[in-house]
Parts: C-alpha cells; structure tokens; sequence
C-alpha cells in the first residue's frame, strides 16, 4: 500500500498495474481477518490511489456464508447470482445405509467448500479459496422420503395442473443438490466436486443452471429481473416479516423441525411470441409496469395494488384475470418464498429456450403453493407466454449444529 | 475441520501478506520473515516438562480419507501434525480393513514415479506438519480385506516410535487418481522387489494384530 502510496504521475505502464494489485491484495487481506457479517457492512470502495488509472473493485470472493446452523444455507440466503440445482437419482438397490454415507460426504463437501476449504479429496484446492457466498443445499424426493427415511415425515408429489407441459428430463428426481455462488468459477468446482463425490450412489437426471444480474451490478437486495424484462418477486416474503419462519421452515414432525420443501418449476418464457405483444399488453398481462414493477395503480415497486380501481371506462385498471391478480390470495397462508433464477439455453434447433428456474420453498407446499399454482393454473393472462416444461419436489432436512452430522442424517435415525 | 478452518483462514491471509509485500517492495527479502512464522518452537527446547508425555498426545490427524477399494490395493491420505517440541516418527500403520499396510513415500526415480517403503518411516518435525497425498508420502493399504466405501469411516493406528500409538477414522473417498504410482510401483523392477521384501514384513505385522 506503500509503494502505491507513493505513485506519482507517471504514464500507465506494467509497473502501475503491479502497484494496483498490490492495493487489491491488501484489501483482500484484511477482508480475510475480518468476519463476514462485517465484510457485507463495509462494501465501500477499497484504499485506492486518486489517479490510478486501472482500479479493481475489492474482491468479495472472500465472503462466506455459515454453513452451520438450524437451516441449511442456500433458502434465507440473499440469493447469490449464480445457480446450479443438480437432479441426481439414486442408484438401483440404495439403502438407508448408503444414503447415510452419500449425506457425509455431501455434507463434508459442502461444509469445507462453502467455508473456502478444498473438499477432502480435492484435485483443485485452488479453486476453493473463493467461496463467494457458495452454498450448498440438499434435498430428498418423494421416492426417498417415502422408502428410506423411516418416521412420520411425508412428502407428496405435487397434482398435476391443467398447464403442465412437461418435457424430458426435467421431472422429479430422488436427489436436489441447489448449489448457489456469485462466482460462477466457484460453482463449476463445487460442481464437479460434488458429482464425482456422489457418482458411485447415484446418476445425473438434469443440471439446470441460472442466473441473476451479477453481484455489484444493483444494489443489494433489488428485486430481480426475469428475462420477459418483468421486475420479478416484489411481494416475496422477507425475513424482517413476522410470518417468515411460519412460512418458510417446517416445525416437524421430528427431526425435520427447521426443514422445509422445495418446489423447482422449469417455467419456459415463450419469447418469440411475446416479442410480438405491446407494451401496454405485457403490462396488462401482469399488472405491473414494466419499469418500475409498480402496480398499474401505484408509482413504486412497493406500493400495495388496488384490485378495485377502474378507469374512466370503468373498466378494471389491475385485470383481474392479470398474474398479480390472480396469484394473489386472501388467505396469508397461501404465501412462500420464491427463489429463482433465469435460465437461457441454446437449443440444437438453432433456438434459444429462456425462462426461469422457479423455485419455492415453503413449510407445506400443499397448504402455501398448490392452491396459488392451481387458481394460476385455471386463470392467468401470462399463461399464454409462459410454459411449465419440468416440476419436481424436495424435502430440506434442517441444518446442523457440528461438522461431524450432516444435513438429513437425523432423519435416518428416527423410528 | 474447526481446527483446519482457523488454519486454513490464516495460511490465507500469510499468502496475501506476503504477496502484498512482494509486490510493494520488489527487490527486499523482508518476505522471509512473513513466510516462516513456524520456525519460532525452539525456544522452548530446554523445557523438559513435556519429557513424560508420549509422543502420540502430540500428534494429530487432519483432514483423513482413504481412497474407496473392493480389494486389492488403496492408500489413506491426511495431514499429520505435531504439536510438540521433538519431533515425532511414525513407524508403522495398521488397519483391519488391509492384511498388510505399509507408510510408503513416492520417489522420482529416473523420470518415472515410483514408491516405496519410507526408510525409517515418516518424521513429524516438532511444531510442523508432514502431509500425506495422492503422489507424495501415504499410508499404503497393500491388501484390502474390508471394502472401503465411499462416506464410510475406516480406523487406523499409528505406531509411533516410543511405543505409543494414536487411532484415528478416515472417511472413504472416490478418487480417480493416484493409480500411476500403484501401477509404477507393482510394475517396475525396483518396486517389485521392495515391494517383496515388504511382503514378507507386512505379513508380520498382520499375524501379531490379528488376534
């Protein structure tokens, strides 16, 4: 910091650029001493020199989210940019046993990676110092809930809705690994760790990968963007609300008190045809501007929709066949978290397949999601533009308190 | 793993350090003083209070994992670290899910990687760390008798050469890597016979722990 303390006006060279390093690395440094909850309070810019032509942004590779703790990260979590959800089936034959050891070493790898720790048997520790937020989050299917976890736990398939329109292979899986990281660097490795720690238990269905705006992009905690250029997730509940834990995470039964359930809907955006609507249409569909996600009767993103409102026609000014309209219920129950991401693809017939990773999670997916899915279902303007193509269901067993248990073990040991 | 964490964050922030010193100071060797920070236990050399506890209440294993077999040959890998201030040595490995196991180090011998049994086996320097890895020093499970399975904890002890023994769990890891030096070493002229010799030694060992 010194030597860049020092610079004076010289033309920008090869020794300039060291000199800028040297102010990242020291940033980085003491990024590193410092604790992550105080990394995230002091984003302000790094110690740079005035007229340094080349600055870097202080690198935030170094930020972790806890791994222990009652809920397993990767759910509250402020959504990092970057997802990759792994479906994975278990291999013929799988028992309570061999989904014991599959949890360790998930567990194991997930507990040293998120922290920026290589995995036990890591063939590229030096991909794992950079953790950037990386979580990691696993998650049981139906068929594993059903045959292998002994105890009261349940988890039903979701029914079927009149707009499924589901393609291979995105359908129900045994396994849901949802690792999450604004570095998609981090992810690849956390990735490729983790198939190759499971490979001998179980077989790749799908991997969908996603994306928000990247971090540093926006302002933290700005509604995101889906790629029909909606404001997506304005109403989403936050932690401050009162009901959040009511919402979110399970009280039961047993062991799973602290879990919740996972809803991945693959929704398609039918972009070519709504490249062809107005404006004013779009806006229609959803009831909500389209540059601010204010409501058709507000300013603000936030302000609270008047259903009632008509214009001078008389007509409604929020349709009320329009999405916010009819996703929006009366019951304060019929609420969950959405935690999506979007999702562009290429396609071998030359296309592109967009749309978003639709994920929920909620304590009681029949009770909070399925009712708001199947009024969407019967009724919804956007329908036209939009295509569920994959759905699946995830029982999240709670976190743990200690590195020796692992997400899901508990459940394994009750009768 | 709490302990790694603590140890990992902070061999973090010496690199950092360090490189922040080298690239703001080219040319001065301050760096060195950064880098060794490990060399400062013989201070304590005259402190002959430690001179009643055994060896193995200052060793640890970190980070313990076996590479996953049906049969045959695998090799159990970790970090060992001693706490003390004498250096401490490993003289031989046990474990019941191998008939025989050997502490073997990889040697470059005329190009090609080969290993071996460690001669005098594996030196723990006082206050320091001696790594065992796929390609480097391990604890060579030369005839697996109990599958090792992926996520599955496997015992060992280590015999140290005051008598004294540590035990520790490795879990079980898919790992496709670290055949070249099993092929190399069963393979070629020099391994073979060592490896024959060892045999011979292992078998030893294995009926005395058997009961």
């Amino acid at each position: 910091m010194s030597a860049a303390d020092q610079t004076t006006g010289r033309g920008l060279g090869r020794r300039r650029l060291l000199r800028s390093g040297a102010v990242a690395l020291a940033g980085a440094g003491a990024g590193w001493a410092g604790s992550a909850a105080a990394r995230a309070a002091d984003g302000a810019a790094p110690p740079a020199a005035a007229d340094d032509v080349l600055t870097i942004s202080p690198p935030d590779g170094a930020e972790t989210v806890p791994y222990l703790g009652p809920h397993q990260a990767g759910v509250a979590t402020p959504p990092q940019a970057h997802l990759v959800l792994l479906g994975l089936d278990l291999v013929d034959g799988t028992d309570t046993d061999d989904l014991r050891r599959l949890l360790r070493v998930v567990g194991d790898d997930a507990a040293r990676l998120t922290q920026g720790e290589p995995a036990l048997s890591d063939t590229e520790p030096e991909l794992a110092p950079r953790p950037s937020r990386l979580t990691v989050t696993i998650g049981l299917g139906p068929r594993v809930v059903d045959e292998l976890v002994p105890g009261d736990l349940t988890l039903a398939p979701l029914p079927s809705f009149s707009t499924d329109r589901f393609e291979e292979p995105w359908g129900q899986t045994d396994l849901a690994l949802q690792l999450c990281a604004d570095d998609p660097t981090t992810l690849a490795h956390a990735r490729r760790m983790l198939l190759k720690d499971t490979a001998s238990f179980a077989t790749v269905r799908w991997v969908q990968t996603g994306f928000r705006s990247a971090r540093g992009s926006q302002p933290d905690g700005t509604t995101m963007r889906n790629l029909m250029g909606q404001v997506d997730g304005t109403v989403n509940p936050a932690q401050a609300d009162g009901d959040f834990a009511d919402l979110v995470w399970a009280d039961g039964p047993g062991a799973f008190a602290g879990g919740t359930v996972m809803v991945v809907r693959r929704i398609r955006s039918e972009m070519d045809t709504w490249d062809k609507v107005s404006r004013q249409g779009k806006e229609l569909a959803v009831g909500r501007r389209l540059d601010t996600g204010a409501p058709l009767t507000g300013t603000a993103e936030h302000d609270e929709p008047d259903f009632d409102a008509v214009d001078d026609n008389g007509l409604k000014v929020i349709d009320a066949a329009s999405h916010i309209a009819r996703a929006r219920s009366d019951d304060p129950a019929e609420r969950f978290l959405r935690r999506g991401y979007n999702y562009q693809v290429h396609r071998d017939d030359g296309t592109d397949d967009a749309g978003l990773v639709f994920t929920v999670f909620c304590a009681d997916a029949e009770r909070q999601f399925v009712p708001v899915q199947r009024r969407l279902a019967q009724q919804d303007r956007l329908n036209e533009w939009i295509t569920t193509i994959g759905s699946a269901v995830y029982a999240v067993p709670p976190g743990v308190a200690s590195t020796d248990d692992a997400p899901g073990l508990a459940l394994l040991e009750e009768s | 793993m709490r302990t790694t964490t603590l140890r990992g964050r902070a061999a973090l922030a010496v690199t950092a350090l360090s490189l922040t010193v080298l690239l703001g100071a080219c040319g001065t060797d301050d760096t060195t003083a950064v880098a060794d920070t490990s060399d400062t236990s013989e201070a304590s050399a005259d402190s002959a209070a430690e001179a009643t506890a055994d060896q193995a209440s200052s060793l640890s294993v970190e980070d313990p994992w076996v590479k996953t077999a049906e049969s045959g040959m695998t090799a159990a890998f970790g970090t060992l670290v001693n706490t003390g201030d004498t250096d401490v040595t490993v003289v031989s490995a046990t474990t019941e899910a191998s008939a025989m196991t050997e502490l073997h180090e990889t040697v470059d011998a005329d190009g090609s990687m080969s290993m071996q049994q460690v001669e005098g086996g594996f030196v723990v320097p006082a206050g320091g760390e001696l790594v065992l890895e796929p390609g480097g020093n391990h604890l060579m499970m030369m005839d697996v008798v109990e599958p090792v399975e992926a996520g599955a904890d496997v015992a060992f002890t280590l015999t140290l050469d005051d008598g004294s023994t540590l035990d520790f769990t490795a879990s079980g890891r898919d790992f496709s890597g670290a055949d070249e030096e099993y092929a190399d070493g069963s393979d070629s002229d020099m391994g073979g016979m060592d490896m024959d010799d060892d045999m011979d030694m292992g078998a030893g060992e294995d009926s005395t722990e058997a009961p």
